[in-house]
């Protein structure tokens, strides 16, 4: 009876939870149910922005908020590739105007030497209004509301949503003026103002000028004060640049934050003292014309950009590639952006709960990380990706792109064995650039994803040849239409060249040794440091690996005392110069603490990289590209590893997602149907109850005996 | 007892010195005022000058330990550790390497932080001095033999298993709760049911074996006997007697950690992207943030020694025999 009783609960509780379970609730939402149709952008981050005020940020993590906020000039092309600028908050993409030593205007191919002078004159549209924000909050007497506050005052505040009133103005040139002097302030750190202050003229003295205004006292610099020679507002809407010589790339940078405007309101608001001690500051709060607004910074758990209601509204591209219209990234042209209301990110740290939320809808978007690679991607029998199974039944969909970026071996050429001019030294280099297979690194450690780099210059970039001229013809052959890396035989003859017959000095007999310089993370980087070993081994060479921590390591790289490391770069901007600097002497780590890890120093390249840098895209520049590429590949500087390439997935309900890797104010023209998201999520998270009731009731069931034995243990009587 | 507290607390000042050197040298061996400076800075296109300026602008440009060039005392005073280490004794944690207010974050990551760590005590205590009365009122049964068994197969697996396969049990598999992620007020309970049953579980082996040995002691001893002697039921004796008088080193292993409670859990923090106090510490570390850093640990010690001052006083609470000189 008693147990029938028992089983009756039971039945009843299974019935009860099932039909609860039955709903179109998805009990692991971690969302509000009220947000369910809301347009709303989840996506996630892993480490917080350190830097959110324009002129300090140049990580990737900190534009993914940054760049919808603040307005550069001028933007890329959403769809057009290659990538072009366009502009933004300008009427036009800048044109530099160019005077000799008199005055006289030169025409863009003029001599660089000729050139003492070159200005970039930018008009920016009227009408285009700042984010509502409490530095521009006004009292009815029209003074700054919250301006001169004492630190009492500031005290009550905690988080800029505590300041009740909020208020506008219209962007102007000076704003674009104050934010290029901000890159000279004393107590902001511009990781640029150093590079900025070799062209724009005056930049530097400004530097001067401000730390002995900083010295006075420790509240606001007003900027407005200080005239700088080389940026000058001409009037609201117009302002100029002035460089101190012919630097065409600098268009680049204008599209870049450090050239976002910044109100002095803004400025002034935060230098209050007592601001910074409440955390408020403009590396926290960023303020902007863009088409989001940050409204909720908590790098600890979530950070949310909600739509600007002042933005002026910005049309979809209307033009694009002919795949574009297939690819339906055109259904939305000259459709007002933005078309998401908010993005929520939020704070996820580990790999496998981010991959899970995406699978479960919870994420809008995701790349792949390894341990996941084969759940998503398979490959066809013509080594093509594909979606597997199952993430096509969830109609998943993948974008992929080679990025401007390039993973490389470098040798450091001031090193005696690997570096230098020698001819034995640059035989061993090539000879080594043969063995390490870099196609199998990618198949193993990278799950395909790269392609081998035949030069510095990673696709995509003007100057990188596709094809058969463009193969790196000292490591490739051309066969049958498919670069084919050479055969080892070729290496080994080339290390007998060089002095090192099977790995041995041949003067010495002994056995050749070569440093590689490793951060030392973990056990899962020793399988790759094994891979290398190998692949030295093919020529006999004993590769010691050294690993070492973080610091230690770029440490001996600025030094100059590592032999052979791995290194990489990705782009600023879609420009060669970008990557061939990489490779000019002057900025060699030993030399200027600059970004050409390897030291590699060559008169010839150098002197055709000042040429290349100052000229136009077109057949004469391509030349000098070309010239400069067989000059690297020729000397091996670095093995020149392989460009990434990225994979992004992405679910059903969110359009307009083409991969755009120079652009980062991509949110804008993002699409999300919030209807069939929350179906999908109600139909993929369906609460399963049973294991938990059958878990308890073998629990309680277990506990029977149990309970009988005390029962009797208790009735017990002493015989 | 006064008197006692006070010595203990006079005690606890060198202690909290010289985890300060130990910290310091720790950190300062591993990174250089140069390497936190280029970390802050970024990587690209960072100038000496700029680092030089940073170092300046935090007092990292003096020296770590000894200033030789200085006069007298400041020889001491003007180093690094001088300046960076004497707000610390006044609480005074002041701002981050990256110009955060270390103290208003602390008051902020503190409460995420007791959310999983305060039930994870509270119901694990009272699940494991549960099942280990239980287990060893069936002490010799083969209900104990088994119990043990399982206690020390569940010791034996690692806590990031338990971590990670109940996220896939009960997050991915059977949808039951989110997976990851955190959020305030009664929104929160939704985030915290998983971390803490997983930190209830984890727990459960050792605490269960522990406390069985406790108890097992415990029922050997003359007033147990006596107990029974006088009629009382085994679950009287048990629960009544044999548990006050066990409490002793169960309150050394609980109270000792209640102050340390709201310092997080560094692995359970970063699965569950609970913005606590462990992920405040793990992330400074990996930024090579000194002072929030040396906060931290400043505080992880303070109150650890507060703990082993209340475990001394609770003796006294549980124990009318202890006297505190």
């Amino acid at each position: 009876m008693r147990i029938n009783h028992f089983v009756k609960i039971i039945m009843i509780g299974i019935t009860c939870t099932s039909l609860c379970s039955c709903g179109d609730v998805a009990w692991n939402n971690p969302y509000p149910r009220s947000d369910d149709n809301k347009s709303i952008f989840y996506s996630s981050f892993s480490e917080r922005p350190k830097h959110l005020d324009p002129v300090s940020s140049y990580s990737e993590n900190e534009a993914t908020f940054n760049a919808q906020i603040y307005e550069p000039v001028v933007q890329y092309h959403f769809l057009k590739r290659p990538y072009e600028l366009i502009p933004l908050t300008a009427t036009a993409v800048p044109e530099p105007e160019y005077r000799d030593a008199n005055g006289a205007l030169l025409t863009r191919d003029a001599n660089v030497g000729a050139i003492k002078s070159v200005v970039y004159r930018i008009e920016v549209q009227p009408g285009i209004l700042y984010q509502p924000h409490p530095a521009f909050a006004r009292s009815e007497s029209g003074d700054l509301r919250y301006h001169g506050l004492s630190i009492q005052e500031i005290d009550q505040y905690h988080t800029l949503a505590d300041f009740s009133e909020s208020g506008t103005r219209e962007l102007t040139a000076h704003d674009y003026v104050y934010q290029i002097k901000r890159l000279a302030h004393p107590r902001i750190h511009s990781p640029v103002a150093g590079f900025m202050g070799r062209y724009i003229v005056g930049l530097n003295e400004l530097q001067g000028d401000l730390k002995e205004a900083a010295k006075t006292g420790d509240g606001f610099i007003d900027l407005r004060e200080f005239e700088v020679p080389g940026v000058k507002v001409i009037d609201r809407y117009h302002y100029e640049i002035h460089l101190s010589e012919k630097y065409p790339q600098f268009v680049y940078w204008l599209a870049m934050p450090f050239f976002a405007p910044m109100p002095w309101e803004a400025d002034q608001f935060y230098a209050q003292a007592g601001m910074k001690d409440r955390n408020i500051t403009l590396d926290w709060y960023p303020v902007g014309t863009g088409p989001y607004m940050l409204t909720e910074n908590n790098p600890n758990r979530r950070m949310v950009l909600q739509r600007n209601p002042n933005f002026r509204g910005e049309t979809y591209p209307s033009v694009g590639m002919p795949e574009d219209e297939a690819a339906g990234w055109l259904d939305s042209a000259g459709k007002t952006m933005p078309f998401i209301d908010a993005a929520h990110y939020s704070l996820e740290k580990e790999a496998i709960p981010g991959w899970t939320k995406f699978l479960q809808g919870f994420y809008d978007s995701s790349g792949i990380v390894s341990d996941s690679f084969d759940q998503a991607i398979k490959f066809s029998s013509e080594g093509e990706a594909e979606l597997t199974q199952e993430m096509r039944d969830r109609n998943i969909r993948l974008a992929t792109a080679v990025q401007a970026s390039t993973s490389y071996m470098g040798f450091n050429m001031t090193d005696e064995v690997v570096g230098g001019d020698s001819e034995r030294a640059r035989l061993l280099r090539r000879a080594i650039s043969i063995a390490v297979d870099y196609e199998e690194l990618i198949s193993i450690f990278a799950n395909g994803r790269g392609i081998p780099a035949q030069g510095p210059i990673p696709p995509g970039i003007f100057g990188q040849i596709d094809g058969a001229p463009g193969i790196n013809s000292y490591v490739y052959d051309w066969i049958g239409g498919r670069t084919q890396r050479k055969p080892i035989d070729e290496a080994k003859a080339l290390l007998s060249q060089a002095g090192y017959p099977n790995g041995r000095d041949a003067n010495t007999g002994e056995p050749l040794s070569l440093y590689f310089e490793a951060i030392a993370s973990g056990p899962g980087s020793k399988s790759i440091l094994n891979w290398y070993r190998k692949q030295f081994e093919k020529l006999g060479i004993q590769l010691v690996i050294r690993t070492t921590d973080y610091n230690r390591f770029q440490e001996k790289i600025r030094t100059g005392t590592a032999q052979i490391f791995g290194w990489g770069w990705n782009a600023d901007y879609p420009d060669p110069e970008n990557f061939l600097f990489l490779l000019y002497g002057p900025n060699a780590k030993v030399v200027s603490q600059g970004e050409n890890a390897s030291n590699y120093q060559n008169d010839e390249f150098d002197a055709l990289f000042v040429r290349m840098r100052a000229m136009p895209n077109g057949p004469e520049r391509q030349a000098v590209i070309d010239q400069m590429v067989e000059i690297a590949r020729h000397d091996a500087p670095w093995l020149w590893g392989y460009h990434p390439k990225a994979y992004s997935l992405y679910p059903q309900w969110y359009g307009n997602a083409k991969p755009n890797l120079m652009a980062r104010n991509t949110l804008k023209y993002k699409t999300i149907d919030p209807q069939l998201r929350a179906t999908m999520r109600a139909r993929w998270n369906q609460p399963i109850i049973w294991p938990v009731i059958v878990l308890f009731t073998i629990l309680f069931i277990s506990a029977i005996p149990a309970y009988r034995s005390y029962r009797r243990r208790q009735q017990e009587t002493l015989k | 007892m006064i008197s006692y507290i006070v010595r203990r607390i006079a005690y606890a000042i060198p202690i909290l010195i010289g985890v300060n050197i130990i910290t310091f040298i720790l950190f300062f061996v591993v990174n250089s005022p140069d390497d936190m400076a280029r970390l802050q800075l970024g990587e690209r296109r960072v100038t000496q000058e700029a680092i030089d300026k940073w170092k300046a602008e935090r007092g990292y440009d003096r020296p770590l330990i000894w200033n030789a060039p200085a006069d007298g005392v400041k020889k001491f005073s003007e180093t690094i550790f001088f300046t960076n280490s004497i707000r610390l004794f006044m609480f005074d944690f002041g701002q981050s390497d990256s110009g955060r207010d270390i103290g208003y974050d602390i008051s902020q990551r503190m409460w995420p932080s007791l959310a999983i760590a305060v039930p994870v005590l509270v119901i694990g205590l009272l699940l494991t001095i549960t099942l280990a009365l239980t287990v060893a009122f069936f002490r010799g049964t083969y209900l104990d033999t088994w119990a043990v068994v399982l206690c020390v197969a569940m010791m034996s697996i690692s806590g990031l298993f338990y971590i990670i396969g109940g996220q896939y049990l009960v997050g991915k598999l059977l949808h039951l709760v989110p997976i990851s992620g955190f959020d305030s007020g009664i929104a929160s309970v939704k985030f915290i049911l998983l971390p803490v049953a997983i930190g209830v579980v984890g727990g459960l082996g050792s605490g269960i074996r522990w406390y069985r040995t406790i108890f097992l002691e415990e029922i050997n001893k003359d007033y147990v006997r006596t107990a029974r002697a006088k009629g009382l039921s085994e679950s009287a004796v048990l629960y009544v007697h044999v548990l006050r008088n066990a409490l002793i080193p169960i309150l050394t292993g609980v109270v000792v950690i209640l102050p340390s409670l709201f310092m997080g859990s560094l692995i359970t923090e970063a699965f569950f992207g609970i913005p606590g106090l462990g992920s405040y510490t793990i992330d400074a570390i990996q930024r090579q943030d000194f002072a929030i850093v040396r906060s931290m640990v400043f505080l992880g010690s303070f109150l650890y020694i507060i703990g082993l001052l209340l475990t001394d006083l609770s003796y006294t609470v549980v124990d009318p025999r202890v006297r505190l000189q």
